[in-house]
């Protein structure tokens, strides 16, 4: 675990990047993850995944399955690979500010 | 990072559903990971990709010892179906899903699918045989050249 500074505030982050407490999240810090990922710009699109993902790992806990997102997030799989390329799940909850995805699917 | 994988290339060689899912979620869990992932079906690892046998896959019963049951048992007729149901259902519940959606899935992601020149001329097949995911049919050496600067998986 170590400490980063991320838009301008001092944040927990695990060995990847990954932010520990989602609570410390900002969409500034989000915008600064994505251009460190090789994304300069957040699109309305790139948005609904990572607000979708978020939503889905407070609310229940756990992030959604690559499957799950898919079908659920109002995006495409082939979409998703278009928007985050490096990895959609892993991407979007980094992005997003939650613990990065546990699940094999 | 020096260290991290690039690119994998997966033979599927098996056709039973235990042989096939190992290999299928590699291939996708590399895509997740951002790494470049080429799947290659071999001898009855060709039925995944087969139009006729994509649905048709099943938990082999007969001769498993991973499946704890007296051989005889398992030769039952209808005992590799409900296997099969058994094992999909509680893999459907952790979100593994179905062979022909997850070809999908793997393609949809950009994940290279490959049929085996070798089978593929044992069995008399052509491109119209398998599923549209299917990119080509390659030999072994162009197999070995596609995988160049990569890891190669054989399940």
């Amino acid at each position: 675990m170590t400490t980063v500074t991320l838009a301008g505030t001092p944040v927990e982050v695990d060995d990847e990047g990954f932010l520990q407490k989602p609570e410390q999240w900002t969409r500034e810090m989000g915008e600064e993850m994505a251009r460190s990922a090789g994304i300069e710009k957040l699109t309305e699109r790139h948005w609904q995944v990572i607000d979708f993902m978020r939503k889905t790992y407070l609310d229940t806990g756990a992030a959604p399955s690559m499957r799950a997102l898919g079908k659920t997030s109002g995006v495409a799989i082939k979409e998703l690979y278009e928007l985050f390329p490096k990895g959609p799940a892993k991407l979007a909850a980094k992005i997003g500010g939650i613990p990065k995805p546990r699940g094999c699917v | 990072m020096a260290d991290s994988i690039e690119k994998v290339s997966i033979v599927i060689s098996k056709g039973s559903l235990e042989g096939v899912y190992p290999g299928l979620i590699m291939g996708n869990g590399a895509r997740m990971e951002g790494i470049e992932a080429n799947l290659f079906f071999t001898f009855f690892g060709l039925d995944v990709i087969r139009k006729d046998r994509i649905d048709k896959i099943k938990v082999g019963t007969v001769g498993n010892p991973g499946m704890h049951m007296p051989t005889w048992i398992g030769a039952i007729p209808g005992m590799s179906w409900l296997a099969t149901k058994m094992m999909s259902r509680q893999m459907d519940k952790i979100d593994i899903p179905p062979v022909r959606e997850f070809i999908e899935m793997i393609a949809d992601s950009g994940g290279k699918l490959y049929a085996c020149q070798a089978t593929v001329d044992m069995y008399g097949l052509s491109m119209d045989d398998f599923v549209p995911q299917v990119e080509k049919v390659l030999t072994v050496g162009e197999f070995y050249e596609l995988s160049a600067g990569g890891e190669i998986i054989f399940t």
